[in-house]
């Protein structure tokens, strides 16, 4: 076991390698000259334009540049915003613990509906709520994040007037603002991954429900609840939970969308707009923080399954 | 039951909200860049700049030039402008304003590197310490449009002492004279400002703090507006304009706006130039001929744009009344390209940044065009790359707007004349090239005037750029503000905003 943790972590430093080089290059991809971006209405001037890409390196060869950046992330300075000059690293530190506020206040969403619903669906099988499960179920599922965000905004910040339609108050400052910002994004964001649980819950359940354990609970005379949540649920919540720690990815990327929505200044919002500003060095520092974050939770998760099912121990 | 809880959850989470009576939010279109006059390049930027920053002079209501910092000034000869500064001015770190800090100002403008003021004052020569309160400006050529880039971030004085040492990073705490001074900026979320009490007009300011956020949405925008989040919205689209009519609590308050909406036709920029419309200007009188600019602004921008066939707005004092937009004239397009030879359909690629607007305003133009014999293709690219795309000449035509300046040079010098930087076409004519530097060059209205007659006259047979609308300032609010002075560069003076009591 020690020896394949040592590869997995042995592999981090290639992967991110790999990452790094691959987020510089599918940016020269782009269409679109950063420097001219900068410009902004002065880009009409030659001597402007040809300060900044000095100014930048964008004058050296595309391996230089990739060089000197990759030599000062290894030193930890991910560099400074081209349109802000806020440096990067600093830029991160503000807007990661608000991603990962919404992205956990969704997640409670995503698990609070998702699970039970499918709990449900699965005990009341063809029946009445189970329709109505499924039905909402796939509602959640196809319903467009950007629309159910505009159309929760007009109804209950426009309309009736109880939460702010935008913006974000760190938990720090007031927590009950904080909540109020964050409520109906973490909904929105939550919504799909709720329908996504909820279906794996119903089939894990239906699985379950027929096994001869469940028989047996039930044989021996215990109450309908205990044998659900006890002997059935226990045993389908495996496929869920990892179900669920897969839907992180999703839930990072829905973030983009979500953010965008509710004018929340998190990672999601950060990306989007230093892509379009061709701001590359908060680009690159975002990719490369996300791919770290992701290496890392797999690594994580590798180890919990471990810890989980002795039965991987001695592989 | 579920709606009760919501309900509560919802109060619990607002209870603190209410009551910053003092506190004025105003949302913008997008996020400012750097927070330093003389690096900014964006138009967001200018409008957090009033709040910050005051100016030498500033423009009113009929874009005439009056004093702010400076009381007045006076041409000594044709290059020698003298300015008389306001006394007892302080920055918001207490220096005082005054000839010495104009000095440092400009020649920082001129000297420090990734300054995107130089090029706005190129013409200065260099700044003599009369007095305290009096500075000398020697330009090296004589310059009309120069005291209109004092109107703006050239104009924008500085504390030399505080600027020296922040150095580089001034843009993260910015030191000026303006009413409100710097507190924090939120990357993308929001720049906070607070009354400088040491402002000298400190009796026209009637807020404590002043917020801008960014919202690029303008759903979102329009949102926070009707729920009373923010006060002020910016550049609020014409199409949105009927819902806040419609809310009581909300009013527009428009001004003409100094820019213009046109199709940039590539002329002589690289291989896409050698195309029937690059080519054969009769082909571009068609297409203008073809153009209902009236439909073109009632459909797309709710008939609130006007209607132009000049680069400078109808609220301008150099806008030549005698050549207004021509109308439609199907026949007339349709003769011109029989006269041009040309079979139909004439195609013509026309790069479109994908804002909505835009995308639409170019649909209406492809089936307007389409009537008079042009098979009109749209590349809808988005803005950055469209803008690398027009300087390197990978385009036949470009739908682009400019957000204007306030004197007409600003919008029509680095676009028409031979080599200049925005000419993307490469449009080049000796006649419009000697009018515009003549126009610079005099310093009497009416002597201007007839030089840029001059030139719109060639411009109008060349058509290197096709015209077609001046946009309006639409600015959303709450009714309760008061004392909003609409002037057409579209920035938000907070001197005399108030909340009505």
């Amino acid at each position: 076991m020690q020896g394949n943790l040592g590869t997995r972590i042995a592999q981090i430093i290639p992967t991110l390698l790999l990452v790094s080089v691959l987020v510089f290059c599918l940016q020269q991809l782009m269409p679109g000259d950063p420097a001219m971006v900068l410009a902004g209405e002065e880009r009409g001037d030659p001597q402007v334009l040809a300060q900044i890409r000095a100014e930048l390196w964008l004058d050296r060869s595309l391996p230089v540049q990739y060089f000197h950046w990759m030599g000062n992330v290894l030193r930890g300075d991910l560099g400074y915003s081209w349109r802000t000059r806020q440096p990067v690293s600093a830029l991160i530190a503000t807007k990661l613990p608000v991603t990962l506020q919404l992205g956990t206040m969704a997640f409670v969403f995503a698990v609070a509906i998702g699970v039970p619903a499918g709990i449900v669906a699965a005990v009341q099988r063809n029946k009445f709520w189970d329709y109505l499960a499924n039905a909402i179920g796939l509602a959640g599922l196809s319903t467009p994040t950007f629309w159910l965000g505009i159309m929760m905004i007009l109804l209950i910040s426009v309309d009736l007037g109880w939460l702010p339609p935008s913006g974000y108050v760190p938990l720090t400052e007031d927590w009950r603002q904080s909540l109020a910002t964050t409520i109906m994004p973490a909904f929105v964001l939550g919504n799909a991954i709720a329908a996504i649980l909820m279906r794996h819950t119903r089939a894990a359940m239906l699985t379950a429900l027929d096994q001869d354990y469940v028989r047996t609970a039930r044989a021996k005379g215990l109450s309908e609840s205990s044998v659900i949540l006890r002997h059935a649920l226990r045993n389908a919540l495996i496929p869920v939970v990892t179900l669920g720690a897969l839907e992180l990815g999703t839930l990072l990327s829905g973030a983009v969308l979500t953010e965008q929505v509710f004018s929340i200044p998190g990672f999601g919002k950060m990306i989007v707009d230093a892509v379009f500003n061709r701001d590359y060095p908060v680009v690159q520092g975002v990719v490369l923080v996300t791919a770290f974050l992701y290496v890392m939770l797999n690594l994580l998760a590798d180890i919990l399954y471990v810890v989980i099912n002795p039965r991987l121990r001695g592989s | 039951m579920l709606r009760r809880l919501l309900l509560a959850l919802c109060l619990l989470a607002t209870l603190p909200a209410a009551g910053h009576a003092q506190t004025l939010r105003i949302a913008l279109r997008e996020d400012a860049d750097l927070l330093d006059p003389t690096l900014a390049r964006t138009y967001v930027g200018r409008i957090v700049f009033a709040g910050l920053c005051d100016k030498l002079f500033d423009l009113n209501e009929k874009l005439e030039i009056v004093p702010q910092l400076a009381t007045g000034y006076e041409w000594a000869d044709p290059v020698t402008l003298v300015i008389h500064l306001r006394q007892g001015v302080t920055f918001h770190d207490g220096e005082i304003l005054d000839a010495a800090a104009v000095k440092y100002t400009f020649e920082r403008a001129l000297t420090l590197p990734g300054s995107f003021r130089r090029s706005e004052i190129s013409s200065l020569d260099h700044v003599e310490i009369v007095d305290a309160a009096t500075v000398k400006i020697v330009l090296k050529s004589p310059s009309s449009p120069f005291l209109s880039q004092l109107t703006d971030r050239a104009g924008m004085i500085l504390p030399p002492k505080a600027t020296e040492a922040a150095g580089k990073d001034f843009a993260q705490h910015p030191v000026c004279s303006g009413p409100f001074k710097f507190v924090e900026r939120v990357a993308q979320d929001r720049v906070v400002l607070d009354r400088f009490p040491g402002y000298w007009d400190a009796a026209n300011i009637h807020f404590d703090r002043v917020i801008y956020q960014p919202m690029p949405e303008s759903s979102v925008l329009l949102a926070n507006l009707r729920s009373g989040t923010i006060d002020l919205a910016e550049r609020v689209l014409p199409t949105d304009v009927a819902q806040v009519k419609d809310d009581p609590k909300l009013r527009i308050v428009t001004s003409p706006a100094l820019g213009y909406e046109a199709i940039t036709f590539n002329l002589g920029n690289g291989d896409r130039a050698k195309t029937p419309i690059g080519q054969n200007k009769l082909l571009r009188q068609a297409f203008e001929a073809a153009i209902d600019r009236q439909a073109v602004v009632d459909v797309v921008f709710n008939g609130m744009y006007k209607p132009n066939a000049q680069a400078v707005s109808p609220a301008s004092p150099f806008y030549i009344e005698s050549m207004p937009p021509p109308p439609r004239d199907l026949a007339k397009a349709k003769a011109l390209i029989k006269q041009s030879g040309v079979p139909t359909p004439i195609v013509v690629q026309m790069n479109v940044p994908n804002t909505p607007d835009r995308a639409q305003e170019a649909e209406v133009i492809q089936a307007m065009a389409q009537e008079a014999g042009f098979d009109v293709k749209i590349n809808l690219i988005e803005f950055a790359a469209s803008l690398q795309a027009a300087t390197r000449g990978e385009f036949e035509a470009y739908l682009i707007g400019w957000s204007g300046r306030a004197d007409p040079d600003g919008n029509m010098f680095a676009f028409l004349t031979t080599g200049a930087g925005q000419n993307d076409g490469h449009y080049s004519n000796a006649v419009v090239d000697a009018a515009l530097t003549d126009a610079r060059k005099s310093i009497d209205l009416a002597g201007r005037r007839a030089h840029y007659e001059t030139a719109l006259h060639q411009l109008r047979d060349d058509l290197p750029l096709i015209y077609l609308e001046s946009p309006v300032n639409i600015v959303g609010m709450s009714a309760r503000l008061t004392g909003f002075r609409p002037v057409p560069d579209g920035m938000i003076r907070l001197q005399g905003l108030a909340v009505a009591k």
